[in-house]
């Protein structure tokens, strides 16, 4: 019966449709909009798993919606209609893409609540959420400063958005503490999935002589390239990917999305659903670190692990100064941490990284 | 152009383009025949899991590829189905079986995630991979790799050549005149169209078995988008159709390692010039009238009636 249900769903999901997952009487309709296939074993992964404990949490009195691989741009914009006009009465959008279509879609539906992911503009019926997954690409910049043998790091970005900027630089500034030697090199693959193209990039850093592989892309491809490479760690992306422990994947950033998601839809219910702004980190546990593997020696996993209480407490901003822009001019004094604003708004990179980040 | 190395580069450009040049090839067949499959994505998707699943369960690539050829073949046989037996419309059954087919993919893909295919060895050409510069570039590949490159020419020499090429390609430009000469055309079509099902399914099963090599949903992410333009960019001509997988592959492959490399090169740019440069091939295409009917078979997409 289970294979059935499934088979029905992907029916009707490969026709296009919207799938209701559960039918009531008058039950809360929660979609979700989501940028890549929900088995990507990343990124959207994790969403749908939040989608998953929401529905869990709620049972009948929650109906959940989803649409995949919704490219970002028009696409977005009709299947945020059609979700909307199906009778959603709250939307996830689930990346940073959809930040337009949500905010024009939100205008021409005022009832219905909209929560996009990662984006910075907000409207009466649009509140924002994301990750500061910065504080977790600084753990792995400092593990991966200490692992490298060949000091050349390789980096898969996706789009050259904020975002994905702070990673870099988060990461940079913890490897190069770890590591003064470290050198990154960038590969921009301008797609959030798409597996060859991730593992093609993969490749060509592991063929510059990169022995470690941070990514910013969805799938677990680069994984896969490296551990095909031999010799070569990278880091679950999004998810804990512990398929690929304890080597290649020696650790992982995990967006944990499910307690958000069941609270926002506990406010709708209750009606105190209010527009806002959250980027919530290490210490809500919206941002967690997967297990650091034996892969790994056991000084640089407890420095790791310090790095992350660290972080937690408060005591160590990952953006803490004396650090330059890329050009040599001052951006944080000694002592001084980074403010929201300008990490939210980040598109430079830090003294030391080579390389243009493209328009 | 500092720290490159040309060869490993060129190298990583055959592997890149061999699971277009296999899709390509097939759809190319299926549209000599007549018949407009836009269902390639799909094929290729099928091919790519039950290629994994077959190699994964057996231990055997091989038989994993042919486990791919059996399923892009098998997916096609719905689409020959629906559209030469039931005269449904090629366009719309076409784009179902993309639909189908991602779909259907990640229902067998479940149990398939994170488990590592086995490897597909390199075919050990002796000596002559251990060539400087050719050795690496053109002698320490996979066996799909060439079989890709002599697929392009037993294609090319099976259309030019060949009685049966020539019936395929009669049956592609006039069905009906084909039909009152006494040939099958349901038939042939339906054979092509397997083959080109076929063909799909093991460029995609290149991309889970040798490419990544993992199992992931959606992993061919437009790839059988890219087939179907490679069709019409190299103007249903096998030699031109591998020039274009291997165009496109290298451009992709190119704009990664120059980037790897630290060389500062316009991603957008590069990233969108395999398909600008296949609508540039089409607008040259289609300015000149003549060629456009010399090379695009006449009866494409059109549904053939015995009848009528």
């Amino acid at each position: 019966m289970k294979t059935l249900t499934t088979l029905l769903a992907g029916a009707a999901l490969a026709a296009g449709l919207v799938l209701p997952a559960a039918a009531q009487d008058d039950p809360l309709k929660v979609g979700f909009v989501y940028v890549g296939p929900v088995g990507d074993g990343g990124w959207t992964y994790e969403h749908n798993q939040g989608r998953l404990a929401v529905e869990a949490h709620f049972s009948d009195t929650v109906e959940t919606v989803y649409q995949e691989s919704v490219p970002e741009g028009a696409d977005a914009e009709r299947v945020l209609t059609q979700m909307a006009l199906s009778g959603a009465d709250l939307i996830f959008t689930t990346s940073f893409g959809y930040m337009d279509p949500t905010i024009n879609v939100a205008q021409r539906f005022p009832d219905v609540k909209f929560e996009h992911a990662t984006g910075y503009k907000t409207a009466d019926n649009v509140a924002t959420y994301s990750a500061r997954f910065y504080e977790g690409r600084t753990v792995q910049g400092h593990i991966a400063g200490k692992m490298t043998e060949s000091n050349i790091i390789g980096y898969i970005g996706s789009y050259p958005i904020p975002e994905v900027i702070r990673g870099i630089n988060a990461a940079f500034i913890a490897a190069r503490k770890a590591n003064p030697d470290v050198e990154f090199r960038v590969v921009w693959a301008n797609t959030w999935f798409d597996p060859a193209k991730e593992a093609d990039a993969a490749t060509a850093l592991i063929e510059q002589g990169a022995d470690v592989i941070l990514q910013h892309t969805d799938s677990t491809a680069p994984l896969a390239a490296a551990e095909k490479a031999g010799g070569v760690i990278g880091f679950g992306q999004a998810s804990d990917m512990a398929e690929y422990k304890p080597s290649p994947r020696v650790s992982s950033i995990i967006d944990n999305w499910s307690p958000y998601y069941i609270d926002r839809v506990q406010a709708v219910m209750d009606g105190t659903w209010e527009s806002h702004q959250v980027w919530q980190g290490i210490r809500e546990g919206m941002v967690q670190i997967g297990e650091i593997t034996d892969a790994v020696p056991e000084d640089v996993a407890n420095e790791a692990r310090a790095l992350m209480d660290a972080i937690a407490s408060g005591d160590y901003h990952p953006f803490t100064g004396p650090i330059n822009r890329q050009d040599g001019s001052v951006w944080l004094a000694e002592g001084e941490t980074a403010d929201d604003g300008t990490l939210l708004g980040m598109d430079f990179y830090v003294e030391g990284l080579t390389g243009t980040i493209p328009n | 152009m500092a720290g490159i190395s040309i060869d490993l580069l060129l190298a990583s450009l055959m592997v890149a383009a061999t699971p277009i040049l296999f899709a390509a090839l097939g759809e190319m067949i299926v549209e000599k025949s007549g018949v407009l499959n836009l269902g390639v994505e799909g094929m290729m998707i099928v091919g790519a899991i039950c290629g994994f699943a077959t190699a994964v369960e057996t231990g055997s690539p091989t038989l994993g590829f042919v486990g791919a050829a059996l399923g892009g073949a098998g997916l096609s046989l719905v689409f020959a189905f629906l559209t030469q037996g039931l005269l449904s419309n090629q366009v719309a059954t076409g784009l179902a079986l993309t639909l189908f087919g991602l779909g259907f993919s990640a229902l067998i893909g479940q149990g398939y995630v994170g488990i590592k295919p086995p490897a597909t060895p390199s075919l050990d050409l002796g000596s002559l991979s251990d060539l400087p510069f050719v050795g690496r570039v053109l002698f320490s590949h996979d066996p799909l790799v060439y079989l890709g490159l002599a697929m392009t020419a037993a294609i090319w020499a099976f259309l030019r050549f060949t009685r049966a090429g020539l019936i395929l390609r009669a049956v592609g430009e006039s069905h009906d005149a084909a039909h009152a000469l006494g040939y099958k055309v349901v038939r042939i079509r339906t054979a092509a169209i397997l083959f080109g099902g076929a063909m799909a399914g093991v460029g995609g099963a290149y991309l889970s078995l040798v490419r990544v090599p993992q199992w992931t949903e959606g992993m061919t992410a437009g790839a059988g988008w890219i087939a179907l333009a490679l069709v019409v960019f190299g103007a249903w001509r096998p030699g031109r159709v591998a020039l274009g997988a291997y165009l496109f592959g290298g451009i992709t492959v190119l704009q990664l390692n120059l980037q790897a490399a630290g060389v500062a090169v316009p991603v957008a740019l590069l990233s969108i010039s395999p398909y600008l440069v296949t609508i540039l091939v089409l607008v040259v295409m289609s300015s000149d009238r003549r060629r456009v009917a010399m090379n695009a078979p006449a009866s494409l997409g059109r549904v053939f009636h015995a009848a009528a």
